[in-house]
């Protein structure tokens, strides 16, 4: 009795509605359920419900060597797997004190680059697909695929590539390399231009993404958000000027900002990022040094007992390690700062006093990887 | 083989005919074979080899800048060391002046962002744990590390109201190594269910304990790994 009551009193009263969204759900990316909050359309809090696919990465890192662990980091941010690879090659690197040779910095810038495009591609068709844009999404895709076969050709593999080595590169750039990157590179210029048709004056999109999920520079900071989320709101900073890694510092490039911090400026800035990777691998190919691609590591690695933080630039923010070695074969910590897992925090602040159907849109725009959030 | 520093790689530049290799072993196989800690000789003879002895040792160096004499001034006895491992600083605090270093950090050594919290298990040291505060400046674009002594049960500050980024790092610091915060405002799990036993990034925690447990539960047999 008592509880048929309370319930009529929520109903009628419609004082809050609890809805749960997802982990089922496609516009979540993956298995993220939110809780949201609502006042009728009206979101007055939401819940991040996290965790449903964590597999213990940094447990297992203790139980594997330092070249055994290399593999698992692809599949964290699957969609990236070769910024994944970079940063704890060079992480791995800074702590043993070795340095990867300069053929093998920039074959690794050219393939981290390919893979922001390609990260951002999946991003842009699956951010348009949600706002109820479809057509996006086939484009995206077809360009991607393109992305994944040269990442084929080089290592065999598509999504979780395993590229690098510690100290350098296990593969030398196979004979059609700079030609594919070019191919690639000078086509993708229409193809960005197709993307910007279909979207960036198209009023339904900007009628569903501008001053949605604004989030001003300093909410990004204090929340910890970095990368597109971090510039759209108008910071200029990017870990790739800021502290220069692998051969970043030999190549020009723009860092796009934002100035509102809204869902549009994301895209915007997204958008020009794609275009300034396509620069920097325009320019990488015209001059790949000679030499060797593995740098003077052993085959058994044993850094010196000590500690690293090391982070990069990956397409979704600040992707950090921080390895403890105590001197072993193994390491005795490694700890993963995940971008998506940061961004996602922000999630609450972005969402309140919006509707149901602009979470959609703001769990696209944060572009989290659920692999990565739950690790 | 770690302790080489950028000097040999020079060495091997001018060599004109390495570009047929798939991967660059002609070195490597050589360290390889002989045992692990001469290996580096004989890569360098043709150099002047004297310098490599020296980078290991000056690993970990006691560090004693401005920062550092900054914060010793704030702080006193509360600074417990200052070092730089491999050129990134580290400043180990006590305890219980977190929350007053962490808000000093932010104020006014600008450390506006609080780029990762975690943890780090030494169970055999008398606090057995390390928090791991690394910040980062945006006006100086340098970081810095805190790190925190903690032993087992002992709780700590919450960040939260200085970064409120900390919130779910805290979080996954208490679901992983079961160390609590005080004043956070939701101290629950993040990443394991509610339900979860231990916390399994101490050392004490077998990686297969889980597994075997519910194999025996479920199965009623033992499980065989």
């Amino acid at each position: 009795m008592q509880d048929d009551a309370a319930q009529k009193q929520t109903l009628l009263g419609a004082d809050e509605l609890v809805l749960n969204m997802g982990p089922q759900h496609p516009s979540t990316h993956g298995v993220l359920r939110v809780k949201l909050k609502l006042d009728g359309e009206r979101v007055r809090g939401t819940e991040c419900v996290i965790g449903y696919l964590h597999r213990g990465v940094e447990k297992i890192a203790e139980n594997r060597t330092y070249q055994q662990f290399a593999p698992y980091v692809d599949r964290m941010d699957y969609v990236a797997a070769v910024s994944n690879g970079l940063g704890y090659c060079e992480a791995v690197e800074k702590l043993l004190n070795v340095e990867a040779p300069p053929r093998a910095k920039v074959i690794r810038t050219i393939m981290t680059e390919l893979q922001r495009i390609a990260s951002h591609l999946i991003w842009l068709g699956t951010h348009a697909l949600d706002i109820g844009a479809l057509t996006p999404l086939f484009y995206c895709l077809r360009e991607r695929e393109e992305i994944l076969k040269i990442f084929e050709k080089y290592c065999g593999a598509r999504l979780t590539t395993h590229a690098f080595r510690i100290g350098g590169l296990q593969y030398e750039a196979y004979d059609s390399f700079e030609k594919d990157v070019e191919r690639f590179c000078k086509d993708f210029e229409r193809r960005i231009q197709e993307y910007v048709d279909l979207l960036t004056g198209n009023s339904i999109w900007i009628g569903r993404t501008r001053n949605v999920g604004v989030l001003n520079a300093e909410d990004c900071i204090a929340l910890g958000a970095s990368g597109p989320v971090l510039r759209a709101s108008g910071v200029k900073w990017d870990l790739r000027k800021a502290q220069p890694y692998a051969a970043y510092d030999q190549y020009t490039f723009e860092i796009p900002v934002g100035t509102n911090g809204d869902t549009y400026d994301r895209y915007m800035v997204r958008m020009e990022e794609m275009r300034q990777s396509r620069l920097i691998c325009l320019q990488a190919i015209e001059n790949i040094p000679a030499g060797p691609i593995l740098g003077k590591v052993g085959k058994v690695l044993k850094p010196p007992a000590g500690e690293i933080y090391h982070s990069i630039e990956a397409p979704k923010g600040i992707l950090g390690y921080y390895i403890v070695s105590d001197g072993t074969t193994q390491p005795y910590r490694v700890r993963i700062r995940p971008p998506s897992f940061i961004n996602l925090q922000a999630l609450d602040k972005m969402a309140r006093g919006h509707l149901v159907a602009d979470v959609v849109a703001i769990i696209g725009t944060l572009d989290i990887v659920l692999g990565e959030v739950d690790r | 083989m770690a302790d080489e520093p950028k000097a040999p790689q020079s060495p091997e530049s001018p060599k004109p005919d390495s570009a047929g290799a798939t991967s660059a072993p002609p070195a490597a196989p050589a360290s390889a074979e002989a045992a692990p800690s001469p290996a580096v000789k004989p890569a360098a003879p043709a150099r002047p080899a004297p310098p490599p002895p020296k980078p290991p040792v000056l690993m970990q160096i006691p560090l004693d800048n401005d920062l550092t004499k900054r914060y010793r001034e704030q702080f006193g006895a509360a600074i417990l060391d200052a070092v730089e491992d491999r050129k990134q600083p580290y400043l180990v605090i006590a305890a219980a002046q977190l929350a007053e270093i962490a808000q000093y950090s932010r104020d006014v050594e600008k450390f506006d962002l609080l780029e990762d919290y975690t943890a780090v298990d030494w169970p055999r040291r008398e606090k057995r744990f390390d928090l791991i505060a690394i910040l980062y400046s945006f006006p100086h674009n340098m970081r810095l590390r805190l790190k925190i002594p903690l032993a087992d049960g002992e709780t700590a500050a919450s960040l939260v109201e200085i970064w409120p980024t900390a919130n779910w790092l805290e979080r996954e610091i208490f679901d992983m190594f079961g160390i609590s915060f005080n004043g956070h405002p939701d101290m629950k799990r993040i990443l394991l269910p509610e339900e979860w036993q231990g916390h399994p990034l101490r050392k004490d925690y077998d990686i297969l304990q889980q597994d075997t447990a519910w194999v025996r539960e479920n199965l009623g047999i033992e499980s065989g790994q």
